[in-house]
């Protein structure tokens, strides 16, 4: 019995030696069991080493293997050659990502993105030494020092502070493609569950980041974000939630003029 | 935010939220009087007369409210929806153009706002 395989056309790209990126095509023998991160595994163990991709926990943790699989952003550990056998699979790196090697993307934009929304709890000593002029009212402590979160007050936050930076979302938007500078989907989610976290005092120090033009008001609401994201944090409605505070704040801004200077 | 970060677009997406509610309502309950009960003779043929609609729209308070909450914020829900669907389909416009665009619905909805009390 002749051996089932399985193509994968693969966009590959060496920038020492190639002009520009071009596919490769792979044949495999089939397993209906792998992941396409297997896939690339196998190709780079027998086939051909140069094959270069990022990848770490293999079970859709660690948000290191978004690529775009059939034109879809997808996580390889979570995609399986069975779903498209015994059609050829087309991988593709990240959009909206300068290609660094093969299916390895520059990720720096999305770093500093990630950083300007201060994806951290802010607390009320650091918001006071940031913002002296504010009175700020700390989150009471229990006895032993902690704070007391309820469940209630976590579930605002709890499907935001989900995502593995996996940037599948910065991939399917395609406000990114249109407008680099737009802060995307996971940082703007990111920023709106620490925002929503009851120990944080730092929503002020964000609003220059969320509310700006280049902020929640660049999306459109297109939501493909949301159905690609693998951990089902739902950016699109971090950033719709977001929208109707701005709104509320900009008409507030009028009745209490001196609210925003500071 | 800081002053000078300030920007309009929060108003305009209020007015668009507002508009594409209007029109979510709207549209439904035309759709069944117009298009379906008239048609097939369910509603009396004078309910929808000339004289009945203006007298309710143009003469009664109630009706001139309902006419310019049905109507106005259902221009700026459009336009806001033509402006980011130009964005979308890369057609990239400049500020004079979303002055254009903006501003065309902002003088309708004077007009409206003018002809219904008015008129």
């Amino acid at each position: 019995m002749s051996e089932k395989t399985i193509k994968l056309e693969i966009l590959r790209y060496n920038p020492e030696v190639d002009q520009e990126p071009n596919f490769g095509t792979f044949e495999i023998p089939y397993n209906e069991a792998w992941s396409l991160l297997d896939a690339l595994e196998y190709i780079k163990d027998e086939l051909d080493s140069s094959l270069t991709y990022r990848w770490s926990c293999r079970m859709a943790v660690c948000g290191s293997c978004g690529m775009v699989v059939n034109g879809r952003p997808q996580l390889g550990c979570e995609t399986f050659l069975r779903d498209s056998y015994p059609n050829t699979i087309r991988v593709e790196p990240l959009a909206n990502f300068p290609i660094e090697k093969d299916l390895v993307v520059d990720a720096s934009t999305f770093i500093e993105k990630l950083e300007a929304v201060k994806p951290y709890i802010i607390d009320a000593v650091d918001a006071m030494e940031a913002e002296p002029a504010r009175k700020i009212i700390p989150t009471t402590k229990t006895s032993l020092g902690t704070f007391k979160q309820t469940p209630k007050e976590m579930g605002l936050f709890k499907q935001f502070s989900m995502c593995i930076n996996c940037m599948l979302c910065y991939s399917a938007c395609p406000q990114m493609g249109l407008n680099p500078m737009f802060t995307g989907p996971a940082a703007l989610a990111i920023g709106h569950r620490y925002n929503l976290d009851s120990r944080d005092h730092g929503t002020d120090q964000r609003t220059e980041v969320i509310q700006d033009k280049n902020g929640v008001w660049s999306c459109t609401f297109v939501g493909y974000c949301s159905e690609v994201c693998p951990k089902n944090v739902d950016p699109a409605a971090a950033i719709n939630q977001n929208k109707a505070q701005g709104a509320q704040d900009w008409a507030l801004s009028f009745l209490m003029p001196r609210k925003g200077e500071k | 935010m800081k002053p000078e970060n300030r920007h309009i677009e929060p108003l305009l997406w209020s007015l668009f939220g507002a508009g594409g509610m209007t029109i979510a309502f709207l549209v439904p309950a035309v759709i069944l009087v117009v298009g379906i009960l008239m048609p097939m003779g369910l509603l009396p043929a004078e309910a929808l007369s000339y004289e009945r609609m203006s007298a309710f729209f143009l003469d009664s308070w109630i009706g001139k409210l309902s006419a310019i909450a049905l109507l106005v914020p259902g221009y700026w829900g459009c336009i806001h929806r033509v402006y980011h669907g130009m964005h979308d389909l890369q057609i990239h416009t400049n500020e004079k153009v979303k002055l254009g665009c903006y501003g065309s619905v902002l003088v309708l909805s004077i007009v409206t706002v003018m002809l219904v009390l008015f008129g």
